[in-house]
């Protein structure tokens, strides 16, 4: 082990942004034909050093080594010329051209003719050269989420990296697909090839790594430490500076009447494709039902077509046994249905709009803020003030434009505007997403208190951790469908049915 | 009205529009809106009668259109790709720009120049196909040939080359294609200026072939408007636009020639005895310009087909998620 | 976003110190906004000064001559007022309509068919000549909103309900009002084949300050009229509706994030269609206080491109319905003192460099540029 090649060596990097130190004296070394797992927290600053190394930022101080050699990176363009590339969490992939013009753009050849036939023919020898299926002539926004990261990896393999990044690069799969995807990972690696592995899920890292370095708030806390010679206890320790609690106090109480009812419901994507199913739910108060799934199943749809932002096809919504199918989003809020929405800045708030402004959004038309057709400016502002205060918005004043916020402020915003309104039905979309584990266990808090307020809350997250500490109960979804409600908290079995595996829940408890 | 008299005139003077229907959509494939066409037309147009006017070369006349069109598209890049200002309002301004730069330096040129100061074709042989050559390939003005080659050209640089791959996926994808390392700054760049050039190129065509002379404002008359209009239908597609620019250019010919004879289809014409009804001869290309955008965007929501994902979206580097 | 001051020598001994850096700003300082507009308009006529020069004319005897042709002296301010009112209503119309992110650039039209819509009333006698100035002045009024309004329903519906993109329609619709104007102008109501009507009857004439001259002999001659008390009413009220109503915290709503408007429950379509009849309202009063207060009869080329300037103005009041006001006083002196410079140009030229430099200057409000010793960051 001693004398295996260094591939990289990253030596006292500082990288800032306006008002953040991204990453403070990093270090960090891959070796040849090693998996090497970069841990941290959301904002720890593992993203940042890894594009430095893909040349995307350049450092503020430190250097980088090739071998022997000092480089510095004008571009991702320089930084893949020598064999390293990255494969980003939001995949750069073009949507309306196909794998085979996705994995050429860039290249040098072809220089001005593009005979795509000849290249889709080795693209395909390529692809199965390591095990991974792809249709060349596919246009991209066809393809799957999986599928779409096997063409960011050919992409790569193309260009002859020796040294590919991945950031979170499970994030969007499923248990099954993350199988495969280590699968190929291995396979890259028995080639020779380096693979850094960026994540904060400790249980992948464990399973996937040679090695593992740590990163807390820009700094290294484990510097390249064999994932044999350590435990997850030790690793969370490093990673949040003090011992985690992995589960969240939730006690059991009897859950009441339905609140939200749905009955066959179907919807179409922003595509016009069909994207819900015949989805049947009941959602109780003093209830957290969990949907478990990965992104991109219809989760966002039903979210829609249940707060009024969607219209559903076929079936039946009810509120509280009161038919709301197909109401307008006004009438949904006025029904009692709250949404925190999976996109903070695009849909929840407004982003040059102060505080206030984003505080009022769904209370600026009744008494006491409406004053017949105007607007109470000084009501509005109190009411901002108290909520800031009430759900500690960590903010100058409440004149701030929202966009200045950090991200856990940005969603406490959002849960104080939502949660004020003493919802009967909370529609909560992947609320943790993103934040930083403190953060996290605020947000959860307040879920779990607003439960036991009586609230009917469906929970829509890609965390089964989170999912299994939060929910009273627990369907998971597949391609639109409820594919079923599962009694045992076992990743395995969610996993399977979350990618449609054959296994039905009750097979699956008894293999 | 003689229909071949029509599409004949419809392809001469639907070739200005077509010149700058395509550069449009080189800027637009590209991500940059360029709302500055009739701007950039107009100074295209005035400098290119004020060049050959005194050079007595309307290639002079022309190249100078192209760089001077060319320099506006420029400074509209500067302000839309570099300092992220918004494309509507730079594109606006630079309609200000160009129009007011081309009065007053326009001011006195001399304003009528009957003839082409261009050559005028007739191909041999195939002038001689019934119907298609009396209208396409009979005493024509180069430009008009010029703009034939165009169509496929253009149509096969956006499709079938490399340059054509790199425009399109800046145009959809920036973040993407930096990180595949295009330099999406310089396609950008290049793109609008070539859209300008073109615009320029379209202006010139006016001044020195299709009614050659300058007349202030009304040398371009709010073409260059209908030219952005023309790429929303054209689905930003070489061909399309094609066929757009020429029926607008038969529309206008129509309707000069409707108000001459008495009767019109044996009925007595109204435009003939009341001069008057002319004006809402006059609406008519704006308003089939409204109609062609309500044709285009409905055929693009069927069809889910639209508009450059990143088109007027400026393209900031290493903005960070959360 | 970094850019080295100098090159760095590669031996590293001999290093400019100091970088140009250049950040992101999150929060602007107060009253930086307002210096970097002045900043951009003094470097605009600097630049325009340069332009002048290079085609041959004297820049500073023009600048001069501005000065004094709009602001010289009382009779000529009064003057300047009068080509500030319709910017001041066509200002606010292009502010309200901006501020929802709908780009209107079709108060040029909504301004005619206002003049026309004012006009029609009484040319077909609909109001008796015998009524009363209030009561033909308010139908005149009554009847250019409505005109303006039904020119930015077309746009605002086609934009609501079919995606059709509103600023080529806005557009367009400018040449079809115009033309549909000359219609009636030449073909309707010409008086004796000239390009213009008759003039109406004095109840139709919004009060001057002249009017008053019998009492104030100082008013003589004052050309100013009460467009301009309509405009500042306007302005106020539209100040009023966008940061005090329901509706313009909708409107800002919309504007600054449709997604999350819609998430609101905030009716977009609805909301689409109204900014826009509001807008072409405003629009459609200037073109009134254009007929009523200046020229008393329905003419061709009643406005030098008000509907245009009316974008500036708005950009460059940052869409601040107060700020419209004085803006608009100042491009109504350029506008008044325009009209006697040579080449005719020279004002939208002016214009056009103004709205550029704006829009340029802006990013001095989003990024700050930053001396840095690079020593230091070691």
């Amino acid at each position: 082990m001693m004398d295996v090649p260094l591939a990289v060596e990253m030596r006292g990097i500082v990288k800032r942004f306006p008002g953040v130190l991204a990453n403070d004296q990093a270090d960090f070394d891959l070796q040849r034909g090693e998996i090497h797992a970069l841990l941290g927290e959301n904002g720890a600053g593992k993203t940042t050093l890894m594009s430095m190394l893909a040349g995307l930022y350049k450092p503020d101080a430190g250097t980088i080594r090739l071998g022997d050699e000092t480089v510095s990176f004008r571009s991702p363009r320089d930084a893949i010329a020598r064999g390293l590339g990255m494969i980003h969490q939001h995949f750069t992939l073009i949507g309306p051209h196909t794998v085979t013009e996705n994995i050429l753009l860039g290249m040098d050849k072809p220089r001005f003719l593009l005979n795509l036939a000849e290249y889709d023919h080795s693209m395909m020898d390529l692809g199965e050269r390591f095990g991974l299926q792809i249709t060349p002539t596919a246009k991209i926004w066809q393809l799957s989420v999986g599928e779409q990261q096997r063409v960011e990896i050919l992409k790569m393999l193309y260009r002859g990296v020796r040294v590919l990044i991945m950031d979170e690069p499970t994030a969007v799969l499923a248990p099954q697909e993350v199988e495969e995807l280590f699968k190929t990972l291995r396979a890259m690696a028995g080639e020779g090839k380096s693979i850094v592995f960026i994540s904060h899920k400790l249980q992948e890292v464990m399973a996937i790594a040679d090695r593992i370095t740590v990163l807390r708030q820009g700094r290294v806390t484990a510097p390249g430490i064999p994932s044999a010679s350590t435990t997850k206890e030790d690793l969370a320790r490093m990673m949040v500076g003090r011992p985690v609690l992995f589960a969240v106090d939730r006690k059991p109480i009897q859950a009441g009447d339905v609140v939200l009812e749905l009955e066959g419901v179907c919807a179409a994507n922003d595509r016009g494709l069909p994207a819900l199913r015949e989805v049947s739910l009941k959602v109780r108060s003093g209830e957290i039902v969990g949907v478990a799934g990965v992104a991109g199943n219809g989760q966002r749809e039903m979210a829609d077509v249940i707060t009024g932002l969607r219209r559903c096809t076929a079936g039946r919504i009810r509120v509280h046994g009161q038919d709301v199918t197909n109401h307008p989003a006004l009438q949904m809020i006025r029904n009692g249905v709250s949404h925190i929405p999976e996109d903070r800045t695009h849909v929840g708030t407004a982003p040059n709009l102060s505080i206030t402004d984003n505080l009022i959004m769904k209370t600026f038309r009744e008494p006491p803020l409406a004053k017949g057709l105007t607007l109470d400016h000084h009501a509005a502002r109190k009411k901002a003030v108290q909520l800031k205060a009430e759900y500690a918005i960590q903010a100058p004043n409440v004149e701030v434009p929202t966009r200045q916020l950090s991200g856990g402020n940005l969603q406490r915003v959002i849960l104080a505007r939502e949660l004020s309104l003493k919802p009967r039905l909370l529609i909560a979309m992947q609320p943790t997403r993103g934040l930083d584990v403190g953060a996290i266990e605020g947000v959860q808090r307040l879920l779990l208190d607003q439960r036991n307020a009586g609230s009917a809350i469906l929970l829509v997250s890609e965390e089964l951790e989170e999912i299994f500490a939060l929910s009273d109960r627990i369907v998971a979804m597949y391609e639109g469908k409820i594919v079923g409600e599962v009694q045992t908290r076992d990743p395995e079995t969610i996993g399977m049915m979350m990618t449609g595996g054959k296994r039905s829940p009750s097979e699956a408890g008894a293999a | 009205m003689d229909p071949i008299v029509i599409l004949h005139a419809g392809v001469a003077s639907g070739t200005v529009l077509l010149f700058a229907t395509i550069g449009e959509i080189l800027a637009e494939r590209s991500g940059v809106l360029n709302l500055g066409v009739e701007g950039m037309m107009l100074i295209g147009a005035m400098s290119a009668f004020s060049v050959t006017a005194s050079t007595g070369n309307g290639g002079w006349g022309l190249l100078v259109a192209m760089l001077a069109a060319g320099m506006l598209a420029l400074l509209h890049g500067l302000v839309t790709i570099h300092l992220q200002a918004d494309q509507v309002v730079s594109g606006l301004a630079l309609t200000f720009l160009g129009v007011g730069l081309s009065l007053v330096l326009g001011e006195g040129l001399n304003k009528a120049g009957a003839i082409s100061l261009l050559p005028v074709v007739t191909i041999p042989l195939i002038s001689a196909i019934p119907v298609l050559g009396p209208i396409f390939f009979t005493h024509h003005s180069v430009m008009v040939y010029v703009g034939y080659l165009l169509v496929p050209a253009v149509w096969f640089y956006i499709h079938r080359t490399r340059q054509g791959l790199d425009l399109r996926a800046v145009g959809e994808n920036p973040t993407a294609a930096d990180a595949m390392g295009l330099n999406v700054q310089w396609l950008r760049y290049v793109h609008v200026w070539v859209g300008g050039l073109l615009a320029g190129l379209a202006g010139g065509t006016i001044s020195l072939a299709i009614s050659p002379g300058w007349f202030s404002e009304l040398t371009t008359s709010g073409q260059g408007w209908i030219a952005i209009g023309l790429v929303i239908f054209a689905q930003w597609d070489p061909f399309r636009a094609a066929l757009g620019s020429y029926a607008f250019g038969a529309l206008r010919r129509t309707i000069l020639d409707i108000q001459g004879p008495q009767t019109l289809f044996t009925l007595r014409n109204p435009f003939f005895y009341n001069p008057y009804l002319g004006f809402f001869l006059q609406m008519l290309p704006y308003a089939f310009t409204i109609g062609v955008l309500i044709l285009g965007s409905r055929a693009a929501q069927r069809r889910h087909l639209g508009a450059p994902a990143a088109l007027g979206l400026p393209y900031v580097r290493g903005e960070r998620g959360h | 976003m970094t850019m080295p001051a100098a090159a760095p020598r590669p031996n590293g001994r001999l290093r400019w110190p100091f970088a140009l850096r250049i950040e992101a700003r999150l929060d602007a300082p107060r009253g930086l906004a307002t210096a970097v507009s002045l900043g951009a308009i003094g470097v605009a006529l600097l630049l325009g000064a340069l332009i002048l020069r290079v085609v041959g004319g004297d820049p500073w005897r023009a600048y001069g001559h501005i000065a004094r042709a709009a602001f010289g002296d009382v009779g000529v301010f009064s003057d300047t007022l009068v080509k500030a009112t319709p910017l001041i209503l066509v200002g606010l119309a292009c502010s309200v309509a901006f501020r929802m992110k709908l780009w209107n650039i079709g108060a040029e039209g909504q301004f005619y068919m206002g003049a026309l819509g004012s006009s029609i009333v009484i040319l077909t006698g609909l109001v008796p000549e015998a009524a009363s100035r209030p009561v033909t002045l308010g139908v005149m009024l009554l009847a250019g909103m409505l005109f303006g309004a039904f020119w930015g329903l077309i746009p605002g519906w086609l934009r609501a309900r079919l995606q059709v993109n509103e600023i080529i329609t806005t557009l367009m619709l400018n040449y079809i009002a115009i033309a549909f104007v000359n219609f009636f102008v030449f073909g309707v109501w010409s008086e004796g084949g000239f390009q213009m009507t008759a003039t109406f009857q004095r109840a139709a004439w919004f009060p001057r300050l002249s009017d008053l001259a019998d009492q104030w002999p100082g008013l003589r001659g004052l050309t100013t009229h009460f467009g301009l008390v309509l405009g500042v009413i306007a302005s106020a009220v539209v100040w009023f509706l966008l940061y005090r109503s329901r509706w313009g915290y909708e409107i800002r709503l919309v504007g600054d994030n449709p997604k999350a408007a819609e998430y609101a429950g905030v009716n977009i379509t609805r909301n689409t269609i109204l900014v826009m009849m509001v807008s072409g309202a405003l629009a459609g009063v200037a073109g009134m206080s254009e007929i009523s207060g200046v020229v008393h009869r329905l003419q061709t080329s009643i406005s030098p491109g008000y509907g245009f300037t009316g974008i500036i103005i708005a950009w460059l009041a940052k869409l601040n319905p107060i700020m419209v006001v004085p803006v608009s006083v100042l491009f109504g002196g350029l506008i008044l003192a325009g009209r006697e410079i040579q080449p005719a140009g020279v004002p939208r030229l002016i214009q056009g460099i103004i709205l550029f430099m704006l829009i340029a200057s802006e990013v001095l409000l989003r990024y700050r540029v930053r001396l840095v010793r690079v020593a230091a960051e070691r």
